[in-house]
């Protein structure tokens, strides 16, 4: 902070302290919604960045399972035991946690109602729900639907579904997975599963195809990604982008069958990625806008609509920064430190940001993408000349390399947020 | 004013500017652990000679040191950012 900013955050600090939320010196409260990557991260950074701020999480479930590393569970290399986490770390920290679904907000009167008609005041709140499934936007499915073509898309029992059905499909069946336009949760995540059950064909039922239905002409890492494909899973994994028809319009879940616009695909496994927007009370606290997706500004993170809130994580519109756990929690960091300042009268400064996804083509065969990421005309950007994907034409010593520093930064980031 | 200022400090609404990260900071720990709990791949920021990272940091940006993703994302910092970023970690635990 130079001199300026410093008496100028003293000034409005002095000023705030007649605002009616200080009166009485009363500890600050901030609400977090949601005990994802995103949530969890910003109740624990909170806790360092303003020590009298009141922190309470509001999570619907008891144990949190993390979706990163979940398509090693559907291809049968890891349990999903290794993906759940509890939150008594964090209750250890001095974060109230209540186990409930927020149901809706009141932005004038600053309250959050749980379920049971309970309401939490805050002085500012954080919305941190990731995503919710669009049930009305592909034909024929719904939530009854995912239980025969399961999505997968929200790690736990949709996991073990696809994995369970990977493992009574008979040698020489079908798979087809469809995958969504952008934006969506992790950009390479369906290119990664893809890989990953294609490694489990090759090595248990070798004369099984697998079809990537597409409703796009590119995606994250895709040279990466297809060259791998050619060296690995070749005359096994076949991927079908938008123009040759890969674009899934309807399904039909009593027939297992995809539609395009080219025509019909019966399969024995189908997973089906659909579309996705912002967890749904985002849309009740009135956070989102007409994409599905909720505004936000790039240095505070707070919601263009609705002053007071905070939205982080999947559910925010975050510019370039991708949907991954790795940015929701570096969002989740700066978050904390701008709601520190903003309670203090302050005005937070420029973030910057740093987002890397690893995929896995097969245990140990690692990629990844990386981005440093700042505000420039009220959007999240790339620095220039930063960031990029793994070489194109390193050796498979360096991929082995990769795919261990993979398993090193989910431990980390499990560890950081959970541990 | 001053006045003013000595008491915001005194209830504890000013918190010294020395406790926020520099911009950046905060990003590093989402492979570099922070938490001392954490067993992690890669070295620990923290307690570190400031001039260490900062050379590691240029190498990285140039090239001149193996990386399988500190390279990308040295470059996109500049050697200001980074001397705030070590100075920082210097001073943690
Ligand atoms: C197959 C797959 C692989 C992936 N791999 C990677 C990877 O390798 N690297 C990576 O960085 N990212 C990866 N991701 C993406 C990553 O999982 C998400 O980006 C990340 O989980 C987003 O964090 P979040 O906190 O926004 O949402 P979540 O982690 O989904 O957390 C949201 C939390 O909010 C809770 N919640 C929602 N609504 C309410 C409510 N109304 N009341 C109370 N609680 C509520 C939910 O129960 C949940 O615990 C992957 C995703 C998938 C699907
Ligand atoms: C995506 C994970 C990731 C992030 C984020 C990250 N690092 Fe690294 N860092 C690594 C890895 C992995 C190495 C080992 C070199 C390599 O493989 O690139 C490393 C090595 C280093 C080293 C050399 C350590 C040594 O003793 O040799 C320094 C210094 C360093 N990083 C600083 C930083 C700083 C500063 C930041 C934040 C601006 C940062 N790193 C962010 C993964 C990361």
């Amino acid at each position: 902070m130079n001199r300026r900013e410093f008496l100028n955050s003293a000034l409005a600090a002095s000023t705030a302290m007649f605002a009616p939320a200080v009166i009485g010196q009363a500890a600050p409260r901030v609400v977090v919604v949601g005990g994802g990557f995103a949530g969890a991260s910003c109740a624990r950074a909170l806790r360092n960045a303003g020590p009298r701020i009141a922190v309470t999480l509001v999570e619907a479930s008891a144990t949190f399972t993390a979706c990163p590393f979940s398509n090693a569970v559907i291809a049968g290399l890891r349990e999903l035991s290794a993906q759940q986490f509890t939150y008594e770390r964090l209750i250890a920290d001095g974060i109230s946690l209540v186990r409930a679904t927020a149901s809706a907000i009141d932005a004038q009167a600053r309250q959050v109602t749980l379920a049971d008609g309970t309401r939490l005041p805050y002085d500012r709140l954080v919305l941190a729900p990731g995503i919710d499934i669009r049930w009305d936007a592909l034909p024929g499915y719904g939530e009854s639907v995912a239980e025969r073509m399961p999505h997968a898309w929200k790690a736990g029992e949709q996991t073990l579904l696809l994995r369970r059905q990977l493992e009574s499909m008979e040698d020489g069946g079908l798979v087809v997975i469809s995958a969504p336009a952008n934006p969506f949760r992790c950009p390479p995540g369906p290119y990664e599963r893809a890989s990953l059950i294609a490694h489990y064909l090759k090595a248990r039922k070798p004369r099984s195809k697998l079809i990537v239905l597409d409703a796009k002409d590119a995606f994250s890492k895709q040279r990466l990604f297809q060259n791998a494909w050619t060296e690995l899973y070749a005359g096994l994994l076949e991927w079908i982008p938008l123009s040759k028809g890969g674009k899934v319009i309807s399904v039909d879940a009593a027939t297992n069958t995809l539609a395009t616009d080219f025509g019909r695909h019966r399969a024995a496994v189908a997973n089906v990625i659909p579309p996705q927007k912002a967890g749904r009370i985002a849309e009740a606290a009135g956070v989102a806008d007409r994409s599905g997706w909720c505004p936000v500004d790039p240095a505070s993170f707070e919601s263009k609509l609705q002053p007071g809130i905070h939205v982080i994580g999947d559910a925010a519109i975050a510019g370039a920064m991708p949907k991954s756990a790795f940015a929701a929690n570096a969002q989740a960091k700066v978050c904390a430190e701008a709601m520190a300042v903003l309670l203090n009268g302050g005005v937070p400064s420029a973030p910057k940001m740093i987002n890397t996804c690893y995929s896995l083509v097969s245990p140990d065969y690692g990629i990844s993408v990386a981005g440093v990421y700042r505000p420039a005309d009220g959007q999240l950007t790339e620095v220039p000349g930063s960031g990029g994907v793994s070489p194109v034409d390193a050796p498979r010593a360096t991929r082995a390399l990769e795919a261990a520093m993979a398993e090193g930064w989910f431990r980390t980031i499990t560890g950081e947020v959970f541990g | 004013m001053r006045a003013l200022v000595a008491a915001a400090v005194a209830v504890g609404w000013i918190v010294p500017s020395s406790a926020a990260p520099p911009a950046g900071a905060a990003a590093c720990s989402g492979c570099h652990a922070a938490s001392t709990r954490v067993a992690t791949p890669v070295a620990r920021l923290a307690g570190r000679d400031p001039a260490d990272i900062v050379k590691a940091m240029r190498e990285f940006r140039e090239g001149a040191r193996p990386a399988t993703v500190m390279d990308r994302i040295a470059k996109g910092f500049t050697d200001e950012e980074v001397q705030a970023i070590a100075a920082w970690y210097a001073g943690k635990r």
